[in-house]
């Protein structure tokens, strides 16, 4: 414990004058982690008050889920509408993202900041303009105007991560493959696309979380069959706290740690 | 003939050459087209329509009545002013958590804070829905806070600790923390440590060295950090909904009350007109002062 | 001596132009088949930039450029057929050496054990026979280097464009990497264009020079004429060192410091002169005629040993400096004149050079 009398880093202050320092930024890391993370161990509680530690362990919520068909087909519809958002997001953002990037034409400057509108305008907004559309549009509680909004919401994530890659990266390979004889197109697909895959494989895994995780467009906009996870699961919020409710939770965290986690260890193997 | 055959010799290929430039130029745009597409006839379309609307009356003719109702009806003004005091107030909590933490984190040696970083990052990758929820379930009359309140003796009766200003408030800054560490993190982590050094070598103490050298130096990513949670606890909708119990009523919800029970497009369209130019002056004069640029995107050389 | 193949490329009336800035003033220029030719500038003169127009990175204003009989100005850069080396050699660091090298003629269709076989002659060509497997990041500079020379040259292109391929190595591996280029030049016998700030790079390796400044060729030549016969005050300020003497034009001749000047044979240029003088070939009179060169005298200011050379520094009776330079040898040093002696320096008829001295000239 030598080290806790010893001056901490630059400030040549000791550590342990500085206790008080650790102990708010400790209390303040549980905070952030644990109420997210308790959900977990609560959801096998058999107690219908959930408690925590779980006096008896039990499966029931679990249960309850996959029993319940109208569960079923919302956590289906979650993960369509999340997978084929991360399959039209992700071309289209990183094309995006690419051409912005090495196009010179005055339009650049004006061009980003409307792909990156969906993230500054309230997400309230952006529910009831697009419902109001798609009212007109007879777009509403389809799965094809779910997967069009998710992927308006996840192009700018994508373009941001792409573009932040680009950033980083040398262009003037492809300067070199094109001089070797390959086209514009050739020379990003064997050249500049392997070397930013990790960024791209980023960029798709948060499209697939932004569609799957998102509440407010999906309330207005998705229903009947075609109501995602997160919309019934806020409906149901709204008359009582349903316990199941933790037992989706837990999978939809276990869904997305699994995912991001892959896309780290893809990503960094060569 | 002969002049422009002269012209074409002095100039060879100039036409030819100025109409492949432009061509590859509009290719290359070209490829950011789908997005764009997307984005405008999904987005800023509907938008701009919802500015429309806002601007028409009950009959369909071109009215300002929908502000001015906005105006007159006092319940509305209170529910602006509730949604900036929340907002302050989140923002002013987040700060006085945040920045500690961030502090330590960015002293912190690299591969654990990077650790360390996962914990700040997680609320990222799980729904907003699956948070507030796990608040609703900690702050209940039988959650979990209650429970061990109880059990440790710090008070005797369940506490109203959600369905209430409170609950919101917990949830809300719980949400927003990370939109403010990150940003305050990142611009403590680019602090040349040579300042510190330098001030200290000058013979300044620990405390002047952080106010006086440290602290400054962080400013840009805090008041980065402010900015970010202060406009979407502005536009905040699930939190104050699931945690307010009806009793808190922000912007977004009365918007979303308008359209869901009254069908009164009019007054919500209204509504989210102001929202809009709010955030949008609050984000036009803080760019002023900061360089959002570097936040997001651009394009390269 | 250009190999069946190697093609001449014929530069007309180029030019290219960012805002008010001028980066390529009407160029024209003529590359013979085979021959190895460097564009030698300083930063900003426009040789890159007329390498990439070579290239097809940039689209010039306008222009004709034609490999061979064929017009390719507007031709895309990946199909102009025409191998490059960068100054950063830029590989691929997500594919091993023989990838890196086989990439050219995997986009041209050839079969694998062919372009196996291929990659490794250029392999050996470069003198990394055998480094096939290995990874880009094990490589050293020149290593790389010649793994981009040979990935340039695998498909056996018949113009070879390089970009300041050897700045980034230090002087020794430099001046050995000059050399084996110029063999392997030698060896292919590919139309060379080479790009370089360096003026000793640019006389060791070029069968012919194109000094270039402010987007405009001063002087095309061979190296050896370059240096003895400037044609303007800015090339020969820009390679060698020289002075410049102030010379007087009267009764049919030319005068400095009162005394007439032998010059050798050729036109005088026109309007006002300057002398030219390289100092290393002035030479230290010790008395004696010297009816066959021209002599300067005055006195010396500094003395300067230089490892292999020495420096005078002397202010000549008109009051105009001059520099001489001589080899370090025993015998010279013994005799080298102390700091304010007088002394008499001879110069060869034919190294006695005119130029213009007109300062709208580039």
């Amino acid at each position: 414990m030598s080290w806790f009398a010893d001056p901490g880093w630059e400030t040549q202050v000791r550590h342990r004058s500085r206790i008080w320092l650790y102990l708010l930024a400790a209390a303040v890391m549980a905070f952030l982690v644990v109420p997210t993370l308790i959900v977990i161990p609560m959801s096998f509680s058999a107690s219908q008050f959930l408690e925590f530690p779980p006096r008896h362990w039990s499966l029931r919520w679990y249960v309850s889920f996959f029993d319940s068909t109208s569960w079923l087909q919302a956590a289906a519809t979650s993960l369509k509408a999340a997978f084929l958002t991360a399959l039209v997001a992700t071309p289209l953002g990183t094309t995006a993202a690419y051409g912005l990037f090495v196009s010179r034409l005055r339009w650049t400057k004006l061009a980003v900041p409307i792909l990156l509108t969906p993230i500054v305008v309230p997400v309230i907004l952006i529910a009831i303009g697009v419902f109001y559309a798609y009212v007109k549009l007879k777009l509403v509680n389809t799965l094809v105007g779910l997967v069009l909004a998710d992927s308006m919401l996840a192009v700018p994530l994508v373009v941001m991560v792409v573009t932040s890659a680009l950033k980083s990266y040398d262009m003037n390979q492809e300067m070199v493959a094109r001089s070797l004889g390959a086209s514009r197109p050739r020379a990003f697909l064997l050249v500049t696309l392997p070397q930013i895959r990790f960024a791209v494989l980023t960029a798709a895994v948060l499209s697939f979380l932004t569609a799957f995780d998102e509440v407010v467009v999906a309330m207005f906009i998705s229903g009947g069959d075609n109501s995602t996870l997160t919309r019934n699961m806020f409906n149901a919020l709204r008359d009582q706290v349903d316990p199941t409710i933790a037992a989706i939770s837990t999978i939809m965290i276990v869904i997305s740690s699994l995912l991001l986690a892959l896309s780290q260890i893809l990503g960094r193997s060569r | 003939m002969s002049l422009r055959r002269a012209r074409a010799d002095a100039e060879p290929n100039a036409d030819a050459l100025r109409r492949d430039a432009l061509a590859e130029r509009v290719a290359l745009f070209g490829l950011s087209l789908p997005a764009l597409v997307l984005v405008i006839v999904t987005m800023v379309i509907p938008v701009a329509w919802l500015f429309w609307l806002s601007f028409l009356g009950d009959d369909g003719s071109v009215s300002l009545i929908n502000y001015q109702r906005l105006i007159r009806q006092p319940s509305y003004a209170r529910i602006f002013l509730a949604t900036f005091e929340i907002s302050a107030l989140t923002t002013a909590i987040c700060v006085l958590l945040g920045y500690p933490l961030a502090y330590v984190l960015s002293q912190l040696p690299p591969r654990l804070a990077n650790l360390c970083m996962i914990g700040v990052l997680m609320p990222f990758w799980t729904s907003i829905l699956v948070r507030t929820y796990a608040w609703l379930v900690l702050l209940q009359r039988h959650g979990l806070v209650n429970d061990w309140g109880i059990r440790l003796g710090l008070w005797n009766q369940p506490l109203t600790l959600v369905h209430n200003f409170g609950g919101t408030l917990i949830g809300l800054v719980h949400i927003m923390l990370p939109f403010l560490i990150l940003p305050v993190y990142a611009s403590m982590r680019a602090i040349d440590r040579v300042y510190l050094k330098a001030a200290a070598n000058l013979g300044a103490s620990p405390v002047h060295v952080f106010w006086r050298v440290f602290f400054p130096l962080s400013l840009p990513g805090l008041l980065a950090g402010m900015l970010i949670v202060f406009i979407l606890c502005l536009g905040s909708y699930v939190t104050p909904e699931m945690l307010g119990g009806g009793r808190v009523i922000m912007v977004a919800n009365a918007i979303a009350t308008d359209i869901q029970l009254f069908f009164n497009w009019g007054a919500a369209s209204a509504l989210g007109v102001v929202l809009l130019v709010l955030t949008s002056a609050i984000l036009y004069a803080a760019s002023r002062l900061i360089r959002l640029n570097r936040i997001f995107g651009g394009h390269g050389p | 001596m250009a190999r069946a193949g190697a093609l001449p490329i014929t530069v007309r009336r180029v030019a290219k132009a960012y805002g008010p800035v001028r980066a390529l003033d009407h160029i024209d220029l003529d590359v013979r088949s085979g021959e190895f030719l460097t564009l030698l500038g300083p930063s900003g003169s426009g040789k890159t930039t007329l390498l990439m127009v070579l290239a097809g990175f940039t689209r010039p204003d306008r222009g004709s450029l034609k490999f061979g009989d064929a017009e390719v100005i507007r031709l895309a850069p990946h199909k102009r057929d025409v191998g490059m080396v960068f100054q950063n050699y830029a590989l691929f660091p997500h594919m091993n050496v023989a990838a890196n090298i086989g990439f050219p003629l995997r986009l041209r269709g050839v079969p694998k054990a062919d372009a196996a076989r291929r990659v490794e002659q250029a392999l050996e060509m470069v003198q990394l026979g055998g480094y096939g497997e290995r990874r880009v990041e094990q490589l050293s500079g020149g290593q790389r280097q010649r793994v981009a020379l040979a990935r340039a040259i695998v498909f056996e292109p018949r113009i070879l464009l390089m970009d300041e391929p050897l700045s980034a190595l230090d002087k020794q591996l430099r001046e050995h990497m000059q050399i084996e280029l110029r063999r392997l030049h030698e060896a292919l016998g590919m139309t060379t264009v080479y790009v370089t700030h360096d003026q000793r790079e640019a006389l060791t390796m070029s069968d012919r020079i194109a000094v270039i400044n402010h987007g405009r060729i001063l002087q095309l030549d061979t190296p050896r004429r370059i240096y003895d016969r400037p044609s303007s005050r800015s090339v020969a300020e820009f390679i060698g060192e020289s002075s410049f003497l102030p010379v007087e034009a009267a009764n049919g001749g030319f005068f400095h410091a009162g005394a007439k000047l032998k010059l050798p044979d050729g036109p005088a240029p026109a309007g006002r002169c300057l002398l030219m003088v390289r100092p290393e070939r002035l030479r230290i009179l010790t008395g004696g005629a010297a009816d066959h060169l021209n002599v300067l005298r005055g006195t010396v200011q500094e003395v300067v040993y230089q490892g292999e050379s020495f420096l005078l520094q002397v202010l000549l009776l008109d009051g105009s400096r001059i520099a001489v330079r001589g080899v370090s040898s025993a015998g010279a040093m013994a005799v080298l004149p102390d700091a304010g002696a007088v002394v008499t320096l001879g110069l060869g008829i034919d190294d006695t050079i005119l130029l213009a001295d007109d300062p709208a000239l580039p």
